[in-house]
């Protein structure tokens, strides 16, 4: 079936709240012969929580996977500071998709903050410096008593908060987040979204933020992104919601959303 | 040498230390089963104990070769056959997306096909058997020579590649996108691992070699609640049943790696009593 690819306007209106901005321009991935990615334009600004919806296949992971550079990809990306400044890449934080842990590997989460941020190896260096900047960076996402677990021991939840703090450092430039609660149970997923939200405001990141979940993500997001193969539809989650080919692809969802956002909200921050 | 003859008749007034091929293979423990430890952990937390395995047997192959090509010492035919095999397995692997053991499986029987035919071409296969046992007894202390040198480039990769490696058999994605160069890191990780194999296959032997990298690192694993003690407890445990292994050897007058091996599966053994009693 091949997938119409309407051309929206590149910028949504109303919906740049900072100068500093994320542009991925014309972007293509193909995979042997067949394309997977075609014609991707988006600018993404600071301050902004993007999430990116479509079906299983559509191609979402893969174009995070290809803005991290593990995934070779035609077209450009390039990433301009609020002072005007431009640069090819822009610092990125990612977190992946839950996955099978080993369970019996021995990697702390302390462990894996020194891995990431010291060329020291992990059994040498110095842990006692180290420790409170990973406390601090683990407060951000309210897990700094995990400091010591294992990985293989937590929850999901856990183990993508974890994750998001570790992404958090440094503090990207763009962050993304390819399913990151996908499986875990709702009051994780509703910690996690609050969570990216209070930290999207407070460090004016630009995040991306890919999510079958659509009715948790709707609350959080500024703007929603239906991919396909190309960018099929862009607008506030309201307009995307009730966009005919999100309906298609997901069902009626919209009556459930309006249900959602008349109950009173019900789980405070911090309960977990 | 003579001076670690020397500390070692001193420092060792037993029977067995007073041999000068047991001194030199007491040296040789102490620096390889401490490379075996370390190069263990990353080897079970990448699964790479296949993969292992597969160099080890490729080492026939590399013989064959070195029988081809007339050489006299086949070591250097070894190597070469050995990190071309890391090489292509690696590549492969990326290539076929093909799950992993497979792809290696098919490497292992070719190679180890290969080389028993070559050897084995005018029923002379039985000159070769000392590979598959090895015998530890008779390094030289040129060759020790050489295991120092390995040993040297190993702890340069090991100090500036370790925090790599670890993050990306956290999760490959996530190295990644912290700047790393998954491939180049664990390609470098599998051509190091087939030198080294390769440079010690002789002594320790093809059959036993990988249980010598794998087993440490498991033993460890059961204990070990984080980075630093799973290395430390992977080291301590393979130099321990290297010593001990070395020893009882002599007295038992058995093959000094198979000896080291098993001890290293009492450890292993004994860790998981422990996990289970002890939680």
């Amino acid at each position: 079936m091949a997938v119409a690819c309407p051309k929206y306007p590149l910028q949504e209106k109303g919906f740049s709240c900072g100068k500093c901005c994320t542009k991925i321009e014309n972007l293509q991935v193909t995979r042997g012969k067949s394309v997977i990615l075609d014609g991707i334009n988006l600018h993404i600004h600071c301050g902004e929580l993007v999430a990116l919806i479509g079906p299983n296949g559509a191609g979402k992971s893969t174009l995070l996977k290809a803005l991290i550079g593990e995934i070779p990809y035609r077209g450009r990306v390039s990433f301009q500071n609020s002072l005007g400044r431009r640069k090819a890449v822009p610092t990125i934080g990612y977190v992946p998709q839950r996955w099978d842990f080993d369970f019996g590997s021995p990697v702390s989460v302390c462990d894996l903050f020194i891995a990431s941020q010291r060329i020291m190896p992990v059994w040498l260096a110095g842990r006692k410096k180290m420790r409170g900047k990973i406390s601090e960076s683990l407060r951000r996402v309210q897990a700094e008593h995990l400091i010591d677990r294992r990985l293989g021991e937590l929850s999901g939840g856990e183990i993508q908060r974890i994750l998001l703090a570790l992404a958090m450092e440094p503090i990207p430039e763009l962050l993304l987040l390819d399913e990151p609660v996908s499986g875990v149970d709702f009051n994780g997923r509703q910690m996690f979204y609050r969570t990216v939200s209070r930290l999207r405001s407070d460090y004016d990141l630009s995040v991306i933020l890919v999510s079958h979940d659509l009715e948790l993500v709707s609350r959080y997001a500024d703007r929603m992104i239906l991919l396909n193969k190309c960018v099929q539809c862009v607008g506030t989650p309201k307009q995307v919601m009730e966009d005919e080919k999100v309906k298609c692809i997901f069902g009626r969802v919209l009556p459930k959303l309006m249900d959602q956002e008349m109950r009173p909200s019900y789980i405070e921050e911090g309960s977990m | 040498m003579e001076t670690w003859s020397g500390l070692i008749s001193w420092l060792l007034p037993f029977s067995w230390a007073q041999h000068t091929f047991m001194q030199n293979a007491l040296l040789a423990v102490l620096l390889v089963t401490p490379l075996f430890g370390m190069m263990g952990t990353m080897v079970v937390n990448n699964h790479m104990a296949f993969f292992s395995d597969t160099i080890g047997h490729s080492a026939l192959t590399g013989i064959a070769l070195g029988v081809i090509l007339g050489l006299h010492n086949p070591l250097g035919a070894m190597t070469a056959f050995a990190v071309f095999m890391a090489f292509t397995v690696c590549n492969v692997k990326e290539m076929t997306r093909s799950s992993a053991d497979t792809v290696i499986g098919v490497f292992a029987a070719t190679a180890v096909a290969l080389g028993v035919v070559v050897l084995s071409r005018g029923g002379g296969f039985s000159k070769y058997s000392s590979y598959l046992i090895g015998d530890l007894l008779s390094i030289t202390p040129g060759e020790i020579g050489l295991v120092i040198l390995v040993a040297a480039a190993f702890l340069v990769f090991w100090f500036t590649g370790f925090n790599r490696l670890m993050l990306v058999s956290v999760h490959p994605s996530l190295a990644r996108s912290r700047g790393i160069n998954v491939r180049f890191v664990e390609i470098s990780f599998a051509v190091c691992l087939a030198v080294i194999v390769t440079v010690c296959i002789q002594w320790v032997g093809i059959l036993i070699i990988n249980s010598l990298l794998v087993l440490p690192a498991a033993a460890a694993r059961n204990m070990a609640t984080n980075m630093r003690m799973y290395n430390l407890v992977s080291v301590l445990i393979a130099v321990a049943c290297g010593i001990a292994g070395l020893i009882l050897s002599y007295y038992w007058d058995t093959a000094t790696g198979a000896t080291i091996v098993l001890l290293m599966a009492l450890c292993y053994m004994g860790t998981i009593v422990q996990k289970r009693i002890w939680g």
